[in-house]
């Protein structure tokens, strides 16, 4: 049984099979009340937790708390590639539009094509004209700088300003690994695309 | 530079080594089989992240360890250095320069700068144009260790694309039975998606393709005074670089152009466009820095399938030397140049022109099987490597 656990905690990201014997045995000797929270919450998390229908980010209801915030600029959409993107350019505070969650980068290796991602629902969300800035934030790695290109090609023709953050990051790297102040700094220094 | 000191753990035979080195000349003398090439391997592997044996890590780890570990102590203008690496077949290789642990491996490059010659370079002159590519590549990043990252950059790309061409082959291939129901904005879709890879490979590919060229064109100079050096003027040492680009551009470059990268760029977009039909029908990327060739030329002739077999060592370790020479003066510091068994194979005039053309060489290691085979003219230390045991001769 311990062994199953400790399987488990050793399928989730990040989490080689010492650490995953650390959790485990942690877990073990730890306050029942503490694991008993954690369960509750992982339970809570898994039924109430889902995609924004807008977004695609993380959301509690139909819509995420971004979407559902009045003050928030509907005028500007980011376009990140994960819900921990949104979370990592939130940190910065620098953004008070809204986002798109595209749920991946164009990867033909791993089989990822346009067709994969939530491009169709994007344009969907431009067509009523009222997007005046789009900021494509996908990752300054290989994957992301292709799909960063290939949908500053596709919006070219809209009439919209299409920006790309600023070079700065990290290269090969994720948006999650930035500190926020060089992330707050390459979106304050984003560049205008002309595809 | 020189090396002063390297050290082994589970390298190869090598359960553990301590060599203490000066500069000049140190000759490591045993028998077949004893770990001669593997030491001066790890020297390589320090220098290049690469061996000149193996493509993969594995072979490399001591059968029945984990991982090696190869520690050297490097000279440059009285300054030592510190360079560890550990070598983890499967998993990440890990650096550190000093007592600083390094992000990537990658950055440690350009500490310690060697010029090998083995036994294996015969293939420079015999090989596939996979071996000759990869000598120019090394020689660009030992030079400029920021090529490292654009020549990995590239192979990503490439595989990227021909990862695309395979899988939407179906719906670029013209005349494909399915052609009248094929859906036009899929299709669009698809060449869309090409276009950018077409930009990133175009982009990284003519920035490598202009490195070469421009190494190329520094190096000749050298490779023909090295070469005419060993053989004592028996022939010409040419080499052109054979580009994959359309004909225009690549009769341009044969002739020893070096277009701008502007050019080359968009020479790659044409020719992409030039053989889209047949990348698409056989899903591979048939332009592209990773399709070109070095034509070596011993006068009139080409090297391979005409020059004897000791005219093509002799090529191969004026390839070598010529690289040698343009480090020298690029670097202002020489790098460790390397000598795995080349004495076995030349004749006794070809000997000793080649020791006397590395005798001034700040530090240079020497293996052989059979001491006499070495010039006495190339005078030196001497270790004795026997079963994986490195000791010096008392001198
Ligand atoms: N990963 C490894 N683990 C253990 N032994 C190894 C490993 N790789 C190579 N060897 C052994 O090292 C020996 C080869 O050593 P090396 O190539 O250095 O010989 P050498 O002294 O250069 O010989 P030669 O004069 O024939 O070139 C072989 O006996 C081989 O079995
Ligand atoms: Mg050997
Ligand atoms: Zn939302």
């Amino acid at each position: 049984m311990v062994q199953d656990l400790i399987d488990e905690l050793g399928r989730l990201p990040g989490i080689g099979p010492k650490s995953a014997q650390r959790i485990a045995f942690h877990l073990l000797q730890a306050d029942p009340a503490d694991v008993q929270r954690l369960t509750e919450v992982l339970t809570v998390v898994r039924e109430k937790v889902r995609f924004c229908e807008t977004c695609f980010n993380v959301a509690e209801a139909e819509q995420c708390r971004i979407c559902l915030d009045p003050r928030r600029e509907a005028t500007q959409i980011c376009v990140v590639e994960d819900p921990k993107d949104v979370i990592a350019l939130e940190r910065t505070r620098e953004f008070r539009g809204r986002y798109h969650v595209l749920g991946g980068a164009i990867s033909p290796i791993d089989g990822v094509g346009p067709d994969d991602l939530r491009i169709t629902e994007l344009m969907r969300r431009l067509a009523d004209g009222a997007v005046e800035e789009i900021i494509l934030a996908t990752n300054p790695n290989l994957t992301g700088e292709a799909t960063a290109a290939y949908l500053a090609r596709l919006l070219s023709t809209m009439g919209l300003r299409v920006t790309r953050l600023a070079s700065g990051l990290p290269v090969g790297g994720d948006l999650e690994y930035a500190d926020e102040v060089t992330l707050g700094r390459a979106f304050e220094g984003r560049r205008l695309l002309d595809a | 530079m020189f090396l002063r000191h390297l050290s082994l753990v589970d390298f190869r035979s090598y359960p553990s080594a301590e060599v203490e080195l000066e500069p000049g000349i140190t000759t490591f003398v045993g028998l077949n089989g004893q770990g001669k090439t593997n030491l001066v391997e790890a020297v390589g592997y320090v220098a290049g992240l690469s061996s000149h044996r193996v493509s993969q890590d594995a072979p490399l780890v001591r059968a029945g360890a984990q991982q090696a570990i190869i520690r050297a102590a490097v000279v440059r203008d009285g300054r030592e250095q510190l360079v560890e690496l550990e070598i983890n077949p499967g998993r990440a290789n890990r650096a550190r320069l000093g007592r600083s642990p390094l992000t990537r491996p990658r950055d440690v490059l350009g500490t310690v700068r060697t010029v090998l010659f083995a036994p294996e370079d015969l293939a420079l002159v015999k090989g596939d144009p996979s071996e000759r590519r990869r000598f120019l590549d090394e020689l660009l990043i030992a030079r400029q260790p920021r090529w490292a990252a654009a020549r990995s950059d590239y192979d990503k790309i490439l595989k990227q694309r021909n990862a695309l061409l395979k899988s939407a082959m179906p719906v670029l291939r013209k005349g494909s039975r399915r052609r009248t129901d094929r859906d036009p904005e899929e299709l669009e879709r698809a060449l869309h998606t090409l276009d950018v890879w077409n930009g990133h490979l175009a982009e990284v590919g003519s920035s490598l393709l202009y490195a070469r060229l421009r190494l190329l064109r520094d190096l000749l100079p050298y490779l023909a005074k090295a070469y005419d050096e060993v053989s004592a003027g028996r022939g010409a040492a040419q080499a052109t670089y054979r580009s994959s680009l359309h004909e225009e551009v690549a009769t341009q470059i044969a002739g020893g152009d070096v277009p701008e990268q502007d050019a080359l760029r968009q020479a790659m977009h044409a020719s992409f466009e030039q053989v889209r039909e047949q990348e698409v029908e056989r899903g591979v990327t048939l332009v592209g820095p990773h399709r070109d060739d070095l034509v070596l030329q011993l006068g009139d002739l080409p090297a391979k399938g005409y020059a004897s077999h000791g005219e093509s060592w002799s090529f191969a370790l004026g390839l070598r030397l010529a690289a040698f020479q343009l480090l020298r003066s690029d670097l202002g510091t020489d790098p460790v140049l390397v000598l795995d068994d080349v004495f076995a194979e030349l004749d006794a005039g070809r000997r000793e022109r080649l020791a006397a053309m590395v005798g001034d060489a700040e530090q240079v290691l020497v293996t052989a099987a059979v001491a006499d085979d070495v010039p006495a003219t190339l005078t030196g230390r001497t270790f004795h490597v026997t079963l994986g045991e490195v000791s010096r001769e008392p001198d």
